[in-house]
C-alpha cells in the first residue's frame, strides 16, 4: 500500500487499529460486516463445490460418479449450506450490517456487542456444520422431513439440526438489531418517508427473521429430541403427525425465501435510480410492498404441501393466498422499470446485475404462479421445474442482487475501485452461465425428470449436459469478482467519496468511512433519491493515485 | 457536537452511556424495544410447541386428560404461587432500583432467586416422580398404570406418550428459561450489591425483570394446559 499513498491516509475504520484482536473483538458494524463477508464467501464456495459435484454426477444418465447415498448427502449439504450459511446471512449480514447505520446517519447499530455475538454464533454454527460434513454429512434433504429424519436416517441429523438451530439465533439477533436501530437511531430529519428503500427492505426482512426463525428453532429442537429420546411427536407409527412437522417447518422456511429476496430487492431499488439518474418511481408503493411481502409471506406456507395430504379446502385457500404474493412483487418490478423510463441510463456493472435481477426474478416469480396453481403443481411437484423455479429466485434473484450490491458499495467498503471492464465481463458471464444452467431444468421438469435422483433415463441427457456446462461457466463468473475485489484492495484506483454521484447518506461520508461513520452528525432535509439535485459524475470517476 | 466522537467518549456523559447513543433516553428506549422484540421471538419459540399441543389435545383428548390427572396438582399449584410471588418481588425490585433504594433492591433480588430456585426444586421433585412411574417418554415408557386406573376411557399407550413428550418438552423448555433467569438475576444481584444501579441507570434491572415476567407468564399458560385438562370425576 505504501506506493499508493502520497498524502497521509485519512483515518478510517480499516486503518484505525491493526492486529487480529482488533478484528475479532471489534464492535464496529463495518468491521463485523467484513468478518461476515469473509465467512459467507467461504461457505458460498463450499456450497458451490457440492453443486458442481451434483452437476458432474448428472452429466451422464448412469449413477457413475457417486453412489445414491452419497448423492443424497450432496444435495442435502448443498441446500443446507447455501440456505442457512450463505443466502440468509448474505445481504443482511454483510451489506445490511455495513449500510444500515450509514444510511440512516447513525454511529453504529443499536447493540454493537450483540452484533458481534451474532457473528460468533454464526461461526460456531458453521464449525458444527463443517464437522458434520467431514464426519459423514446428512442425507435427509435440507428440509429434514420426518419420519425419515427422526426414525430412519442414520446420518448426522442431530448435529446438522443443532448447527442450524444456532445459526438461527445468529439470524434473529441480526434482525433484532436492525429493527431497533431503524426505530431508534435515525439521524435528525431522517423520517420514515425519507428512508432509503434498502432500509425498508431490511426492516421487512428483520420482521420475518424475528417471527419466523424461532418456529424453525423449536421444530429442530423437537426433531433432535425425537431422535435422542424417541418421543414420537412426528412419528406416525406412534400417533404422531409428519404433516405437523411440515407445517411448522414451512411456516419458517417459506418466509425464509423472502428473507433471501427482500434485501436483494432493496439493493436493486438503490442501484436503479442511481444509474438512471432519476428519482425512484412510486417510493411509497415500493416501501409498503416490502412490508406486504413480509406479511403475505407468512400466509402461504402450505403451498409446499399440496401433494402431502392436506385437505383440498386448505389447499385451495393456500393456493389463492400464494397468488396474492405476486401483487407486491409485481408492484416492485413495474416501479423499477418505470424509474428507468426516460432516465439517463449507464450500463455500469451494478446496473447490469440489477437488469439481471429484474429479468430473472420476473421469470422465477411467474413460474412461481404456475406452482401456486393446484393442477399444475400436482404435475410438476418434486421435478426439476421446482428446482429451476427456486434457483431463478435465489440464485438469479438473491445472488444477483448480492453481487450487484457488492459492486455498487465496494468503493465505499474498500475505498478502491474494481476494474470496470472486468466487472461487466463477469456480470455477463454470470448471466449467461446462470441461464444455461437453469433454463434447461424448466424443460426437464416439465418433461417429468424428478429431483433428488442420481440417475435418469437417457432421453434427458442433452438438457442435463447443457445444465452442467452452464454450471461451470457460472462458477467462473463467481470466482472472477472475488479475484478482482481482492486485487483492487491493493492495486485498485482510489475511490472518491461518491464515485457514482449517488444519493444517500452513506455517500456523504468518506470512502472508507471513519469508525463512527460521520465527522458531524448528519441532518437530513431532503427526500430520498433526489437525483434531480445531484450532478452526474464526470466520465472519469476515479481519483488518479 | 464535538468534531471527534472519540474525544467525547466518557467525557460529556455518564459512565453507563455508550458513545454511539446521543442521549441516555435513546439508549434506554433502544434497550426496551430490543427486549420486547426478543420476547416476541420467545412467544413464537414457545408457539410451535403450543401449536403441537393444540392439535394432539384435540385428537387424543382421553390420553391427555388421563396424563393430566397423573400430575401432582398440589405441587403444580404451589409452584404457580411461588412464581407469582417471584414476579411480585421482581416488580418491587424494579421500583426499588428506580427509587435508588439499594439495600431493598438487594433483598428483593435475593428473594426472587430463592423463589426461582424453589420452583426448579419442586419441578425436579415432580419430574423424579414421573421417572419412578415410567412416564418418561422413550423405550421404557409404560402407561399401563393409567390404563388400569381409568377403565372407563380408552387409552392408547403411544398416544399417552405424546402427552408426556409434550409435557416434558414444554416444562423442560420453561425450566431452561428459569435456569437462564436465575443466572441473569445472580448477575444483577452481584452488580446491585456493588451499587452499580442508580435512579439514572437501572436498565438491566428493568430488562431482567421483563424477561422474568415473561417466563412467569408462560407458566401461567402451561399450568392450566398441562395440569387442569379435565379434573372432574370420570363418569
Amino acid at each position: 500500500m505504501a506506493t499508493a499513498v502520497i498524502t497521509p491516509e485519512r483515518e478510517n475504520y480499516l486503518n484505525q487499529e491493526y492486529g487480529i484482536r482488533s478484528w475479532l473483538l471489534t464492535v464496529d458494524h463495518k468491521r463485523i460486516a467484513l468478518l461476515y463477508l469473509i465467512s459467507i464467501t467461504f461457505f458460498f464456495f463450499i456450497g458451490g463445490f457440492f453443486a458442481l459435484l451434483i452437476r458432474l454426477e448428472l452429466l451422464t444418465p448412469a449413477g457413475d460418479l457417486v453412489q445414491a447415498d452419497t448423492y443424497n448427502k450432496l444435495f442435502t449439504m448443498h441446500g443446507q449450506v447455501m440456505v442457512f450459511f450463505f443466502l440468509i446471512p448474505s445481504i443482511p449480514a454483510v451489506l445490511g450490517n455495513f449500510l444500515v447505520p450509514l444510511m440512516i446517519g447513525a454511529k453504529d447499530l443499536a447493540f454493537p456487542r450483540i452484533n458481534l455475538l451474532s457473528w460468533y454464533l454464526y461461526i460456531i454454527a458453521g464449525i458444527m456444520m463443517l464437522h458434520c460434513i467431514v464426519t459423514g454429512g446428512v442425507d435427509t434433504g435440507w428440509t429434514f422431513y420426518t419420519p425419515f429424519s427422526t426414525a430412519f436416517s442414520n446420518t448426522k441429523v442431530i448435529e446438522a439440526g443443532l448447527s442450524i438451530f444456532v445459526a438461527g439465533f445468529s439470524s434473529i439477533l441480526t434482525g433484532l438489531n436492525f429493527v431497533v436501530t431503524i426505530h431508534r437511531m435515525r439521524a435528525p430529519g431522517m423520517t420514515w418517508s425519507r428512508l432509503p428503500l434498502f432500509i425498508w427492505a431490511h426492516y421487512a426482512t428483520s420482521i420475518i427473521q424475528l417471527l419466523g426463525t424461532p418456529v424453525l428453532a423449536v421444530t429442530l429442537v423437537l426433531v433432535v429430541c425425537e431422535r435422542v429420546f424417541h418421543l414420537g411427536i412426528f412419528d406416525p407409527t406412534r400417533g404422531g403427525d409428519p404433516l405437523l412437522f411440515q407445517h411448522l417447518f414451512w411456516f419458517y422456511s417459506h418466509p425464509a425465501v423472502y428473507i433471501m429476496i427482500l434485501p436483494a430487492m432493496g439493493v436493486v431499488a438503490e442501484i436503479v435510480p442511481c444509474f438512471s439518474r432519476k428519482r425512484i418511481f412510486g417510493y411509497k408503493a415500493i416501501a409498503l410492498s416490502s412490508i406486504a411481502i413480509a406479511v403475505f409471506g407468512f400466509l402461504v406456507w402450505a403451498h409446499h404441501m399440496f401433494v402431502a395430504g392436506i385437505s383440498l379446502y386448505s389447499a385451495l385457500i393456500f393456493s389463492a393466498l400464494s397468488y396474492l404474493v405476486a401483487v407486491p412483487s409485481a408492484i416492485k418490478v413495474f416501479n423499477w422499470t418505470a424509474t428507468m423510463y426516460k432516465g439517463s441510463i449507464t450500463f455500469s456493472t451494478p446496473m447490469l446485475y440489477a437488469f439481471g435481477f429484474i429479468g430473472l426474478f420476473t421469470m422465477g416469480g411467474l413460474t412461481g404462479l404456475f406452482l401456486a396453481a393446484l393442477g399444475i403443481d400436482v404435475h410438476v411437484t418434486d421435478t426439476y421445474f421446482v428446482i429451476a423455479h427456486f434457483h431463478y429466485i435465489m440464485v438469479g434473484g438473491a445472488v444477483m442482487g448480492y453481487l450487484g450490491g457488492m459492486h455498487y458499495w465496494w468503493p465505499k467498503i474498500s475505498g478502491r475501485l474494481y476494474p470496470e471492464w472486468l466487472g461487466k465481463f463477469a456480470a455477463l458471464i454470470v448471466f449467461l452461465g446462470f441461464n444455461l444452467t437453469f433454463f434447461p431444468q424448466f424443460i426437464l421438469g416439465y418433461m417429468g425428470m424428478p429431483r433428488r435422483y442420481w440417475q435418469y433415463p437417457p432421453e434427458f441427457q442433452v438438457l442435463n449436459v447443457l445444465s452442467t456446462a452452464g454450471s461451470t461457466i457460472l462458477a467462473v463468473g463467481y470466482v472472477l469478482p472475488m479475484v478482482y475485489f481482492l486485487w483492487s484492495m491493493r492495486y485498485g484506483k482510489l475511490a472518491d467519496d461518491n464515485p457514482w454521484g449517488a444519493a444517500g447518506l452513506e455517500w456523504q461520508t468518506t470512502s472508507p468511512p471513519p469508525t463512527f461513520n460521520f465527522d458531524h452528525e448528519p441532518e437530513v432535509t431532503w427526500e430520498a433519491y433526489n437525483y434531480d439535485q445531484i450532478p452526474a459524475p464526470a466520465e472519469e470517476v476515479a481519483v488518479e493515485r | 457536537m464535538s468534531d471527534s466522537p472519540i474525544a467525547m467518549e466518557h467525557g460529556q456523559h455518564g459512565p453507563e452511556l455508550r458513545h454511539h447513543f446521543a442521549t441516555a433516553e435513546q439508549q434506554r428506549d433502544a434497550a426496551s424495544l430490543g427486549m420486547w422484540l426478543f420476547l416476541g421471538t420467545e412467544i413464537m419459540f414457545f408457539g410451535g410447541m403450543f401449536c403441537a399441543y393444540l392439535i394432539y389435545r384435540l385428537w387424543y383428548f382421553n390420553e391427555f386428560a388421563a396424563g393430566s390427572r397423573s400430575l401432582d396438582i398440589r405441587l403444580g399449584t404451589i409452584n404457580t404461587i411461588v412464581l407469582i410471588c417471584s414476579s411480585l418481588t421482581v416488580a418491587l425490585g424494579v421500583r426499588a432500583a428506580q427509587m435508588g433504594k439499594r439495600k431493598l433492591l438487594v433483598i428483593l433480588l435475593i428473594l426472587t432467586l430463592i423463589f426461582g430456585l424453589a420452583f426448579l426444586g419442586i419441578k425436579g421433585v415432580e419430574w423424579y416422580a414421573k421417572y419412578k412411574e415410567h412416564h418418561i417418554p422413550g423405550p421404557s415408557f409404560d402407561a399401563s398404570d393409567l390404563v388400569r386406573d381409568y377403565p372407563q376411557i380408552h387409552i392408547d399407550q403411544s398416544h399417552e406418550q405424546i402427552y408426556f413428550s409434550l409435557y416434558f418438552a414444554m416444562t423442560g423448555l420453561h425450566a431452561l428459561h428459569m435456569i437462564i433467569g436465575v443466572g441473569i438475576f445472580a448477575y444483577l444481584l452481584y452488580h446491585a450489591a456493588k451499587g452499580r444501579y442508580t435512579p439514572e441507570y437501572y436498565t438491566p434491572i428493568e430488562m431482567g425483570g421483563l424477561y422474568w415476567h415473561f417466563v412467569d407468564v408462560v407458566w401461567i399458560y402451561l399450568f392450566p394446559l398441562l395440569y387442569l385438562i379435565d379434573r372432574k370425576p370420570l363418569g
